[in-house]
């Protein structure tokens, strides 16, 4: 077999070995999925109640208009338990086990990557399912669909490579709480809940520019609204980018001394 | 005879503290080769720079013919590595672990099977191959970390302290197991920091001590000479103490808890020719023991200072 042939079969391997640890463990997808419900539930039926009684939009108007933060939501939340998980790799000694093998080093992480895609993926799938079953009604036809799922995949691609260095950095699981904690609350200062030209000051520049933004309003508006062009390319680049930045960061860790 | 591995000149420090300082060593190819220090004295960097997971800073390291700065694709080819610092997957069955080593050595479905079978059966898994490792004991996880390591049938195997903590049984288990794999040829790195481990399996031995080698030799040629061997005898009173150490001469008198201490190397035939000489005064003994000299004494015989560990800061920065 040629090197690539064998690094594709490493590959297969490593993704084969994560996503028998999610099914050895599936309450890890049941949370990634049930969490994200129970915002939507708040947001609709705690907050969404309050915007109706001052007359400001319907039930079924907000539900729309909060799904595709909540998507976004479950990609974050996805990131998390990724980064739990190559974090608990590097510091159990697995990942230097691995090092010293005549494998092809890149495979470690992709199938890292690839197992939490398709992990990440069936839970936002299992979200917008439940939320059509609450009486989300989106209108996009098949070929916004694909694009909602080619954006959701970008996102997803993302926020794993942005997870894998930081899993790789923290010496203890203790030490990867400042990353979940950003990437699970920089959501709501979003466009995910509320419009961002109703914020104030800074709270409203920072929610109109941050990166969750454009890639909630081209999900909304591939799902329910006009999509708009600006506004997916802007999403593009944010994935992009972040992305790139998380995979040549994580490239450097990867290299590194072992530090233990 | 030919290398396995040949260390010179090698230096290592991590910001700022040496931890290996120009060391020297020469492996032969299926011999068993034994690092014996203290924590911190920097077997584990040494194992880790010929595992290719750390850089040495200076000197050259190669191990089955192959540099491991130059070319660390060849190295990993060659070795199998167990130890402290890598480990076995906590989430899998002690049966996925293998065959995930299999899968990673590109052994077809029924090879990678026989394999894992082989191996479970060998290192006394069987009954626990489907169990996920979590509820393995400290023992059995190690047993499973050095199968993991023979899946792909390495030449040279770099042993990181495979026994500390393990109990008696188990230790024995994976004394035998390493020799057994010399006996098929396999060359053995081993780091430890009990002498006797060192004294029952090494070829060769070297001492290191804060990042230099401080002596190397077989076992016999390290432990000649060194004092600390001796026979304690206790007395149920002083007559008997008196007694016996007339009938001896050179012993070393401790009044308060009645015993003497004999210089001896512990072994059958000086027991019992010391107590031959001691006659009728033998029946005064309330207890034998025999102390054999430890990493202890040969340390303070070979450097003039006592095993000191680096402290919990040091060890930080080291690790």
């Amino acid at each position: 077999m040629t090197t690539l042939a064998f690094a594709a079969r490493d590959s297969a391997t490593m993704t084969r070995r994560s996503l028998r640890h999610v099914l050895r463990y599936p309450v890890t997808l049941v949370v990634s999925v049930v969490v994200p419900v129970m915002l939507l539930l708040l947001f609709t039926g705690v907050f969404g109640s309050l915007r109706s009684s001052l007359g400001a939009v319907s039930h079924s108007a907000y539900l729309a208009y909060v799904v595709p933060g909540i998507i976004v939501m479950t990609a974050a939340y996805g990131s998390s338990v990724t980064a739990q998980s190559i974090n608990r790799d590097s510091t159990e000694g697995i990942i230097a086990r691995f090092r010293t093998m005549a494998i092809s080093p890149a495979s470690v992480l992709n199938g890292h990557v690839i197992s939490a895609l398709a992990r990440t993926l069936l839970s936002v799938a299992l979200v917008i399912g439940v939320s059509i079953g609450l009486g989300f009604r989106p209108t996009a036809d098949a070929g916004r669909w694909l694009a909602v799922a080619g954006v959701t995949a970008l996102l997803v691609l993302a926020l794993t490579w942005l997870a894998v260095p930081f899993g790789l950095a923290a010496k203890t699981a203790e030490g990867l709480s400042g990353f979940i904690l950003i990437v699970q609350l920089l959501p709501f200062i979003s466009s995910a809940f509320v419009p961002p030209d109703q914020m104030s000051g800074s709270v409203r520049w920072f929610a109109a520019h941050q990166p969750f933004t454009p890639v909630i309003d081209t999900l909304r508006g591939l799902l329910t609204g006009t999509a708009d062009g600006g506004t997916a390319l802007a999403a593009v680049a944010w994935c992009a980018g972040i992305a790139l930045a998380g995979y040549l960061w994580a490239r450097v860790l990867f290299r590194r001394d072992i530090s233990r | 005879m030919t290398s396995a591995i040949t260390i010179s000149g090698l230096r290592k420090s991590f910001g700022g503290k040496v931890v290996l300082d120009g060391i020297d060593l020469e492996v032969g190819a299926g011999t068993t080769f034994s690092l014996l220090g203290p924590n911190g004295a920097g077997k584990t960097t040494t194992v880790q720079i010929m595992s290719t997971l750390v850089r040495a800073d200076g000197g050259e390291v190669r191990v089955a013919g192959h540099d491991v700065a130059r070319n660390p694709a060849a190295v990993r080819a060659a070795i199998g590595v167990t130890g402290q610092f890598s480990a076995v997957d906590n989430l899998l069955t002690g049966e996925e672990n293998l065959l995930l080593m299999a899968d990673l050595h590109h052994l077809s479905r029924v090879r990678g099977q026989r394999r894992a079978a082989g191996l479970l059966e060998k290192f006394d898994l069987a009954e626990a191959a489907k169990k996920t490792v979590t509820t393995y004991s400290g023992g059995m996880r190690r047993r499973l970390d050095l199968a993991m390591t023979l899946v792909g049938d390495p030449r040279i195997i770099f042993l990181d302290e495979p026994t500390t903590g393990l109990d008696p049984r188990s230790r024995r288990m994976m004394w035998q197991t390493i020799r057994d794999l010399v006996a098929d040829g396999v060359t053995i790195f081993l780091t430890t920091q009990q002498l006797d481990e060192a004294d029952a399996l090494a070829d060769h031995i070297a001492l290191l001590d804060h990042g230099t080698v401080v002596a190397a030799g077989s076992p016999e040629e390290l432990k000649r000479g060194i004092p600390g061997a001796h026979v304690r005898l206790r007395f149920a009173d002083v007559a008997g103490l008196d007694a016996a150490e007339r009938a001896l001469g050179g012993a070393f008198r401790h009044e308060d808890t009645l015993t003497l201490e004999v210089p001896s190397d512990g072994g059958a035939t000086a027991v019992r020719a010391l107590l031959n000489r001691l006659g009728d005064t033998a029946d005064a003994i309330d207890g034998v023991s025999v102390h054999t000299p430890n990493l202890d004494d040969v340390f303070f015989a070979l450097t003039g200072h006592p095993t000191t560990e680096a402290t919990d800061d040091e060890m930080e920065n080291v690790q």
